[in-house]
């Protein structure tokens, strides 16, 4: 039998178990939730990737060792 | 200022007159999958959070409708994938009017225990595809995956639930 005979038999089966959802009607305004959790929600962290740690750790090992540099990293900045 | 644009920039009147245009569509459509209305509410407010704070990614010139579907869509896989094995359908699933009765209690039961154990992914696709009928490119659309994958997922559920059945010792015909 083809994939579509496969799925229709199995789809004619499925569906004298589960009838397709019949009510999808809303029945109530979902705004006050939705400003609930606004307001509950917490302040969003600020989140500073590892990447970025890892280039200050680097940048300030660099200062640290050879100061010389700084007036470099001014010129380029 | 556009209503999307607004939105786009934080502005929560936006987002409030944007809540109130899809909130029916939203619901309707997640309900349809996980089909339990108070959780389809919860998920409803979910997706809504999920788009605002995803806010500053959306194009205001795209679409909104398709880009709420979307992020609906993965709110209501998530739930399938996390809720698989901790509840089952619930008691209140509608059968269908006129089922067949040589269907027998028993066998309706398996049918729906071995539905519900499909893998999120599969019951996804099913759900929408094999009972709701919604077509191939819908689903598609919503779930962010291409048409032949949707197919070939369907497919999968198809012999997976017929594998599961025959271990149930319902018997489907393997073809």
């Amino acid at each position: 039998m083809s994939r579509e005979g496969n799925n229709k038999e199995m789809k004619d089966l499925l569906k004298q178990v589960i009838a397709p959802a019949s009510d999808t009607e809303l029945r109530r305004d979902l705004w006050p939730q939705m400003l609930r959790k606004l307001e509950e929600a917490p302040a969003p962290e600020l989140h500073v990737p590892w990447f970025d740690w890892a280039l200050a750790a680097i940048l300030s090992a660099v200062l640290l060792f050879f100061p010389g540099s700084i007036p470099a990293l001014l010129y380029h900045l | 200022m556009e209503l999307l644009e607004r939105f786009a920039s934080g502005d929560l009147e936006a987002f409030e007159a944007l809540f109130r245009q899809h909130q029916k569509e939203v619901y309707a459509w997640i309900v349809r999958i996980v089909r339990d209305t108070g959780i389809a509410e919860d998920l409803t407010v979910e997706t809504f959070w999920r788009i605002y704070k995803a806010r500053s990614r959306f194009q205001p010139e795209g679409n909104f409708r398709a880009w709420a579907r979307r992020i609906a869509t993965n709110a209501a896989f998530d739930h399938l994938r996390h809720s698989r094995r901790e509840s089952g359908l619930p008691e209140d699933l509608p059968c269908a009017t006129g089922a067949d009765p040589a269907i027998r209690r028993e066998s309706r039961e398996r049918i729906r225990t071995a539905f519900q154990e499909l893998p999120a992914k599969y019951r996804l696709v099913a759900t929408l595809a094999l009972i709701e009928e919604e077509p191939y490119n819908n689903i598609a659309k919503a779930a962010g995956i291409s048409v032949a994958l949707v197919k070939v997922r369907v497919f999968r559920a198809v012999r997976l639930l017929r594998k599961k059945l025959n271990c149930l010792g319902m018997e489907v015909n393997a073809k």
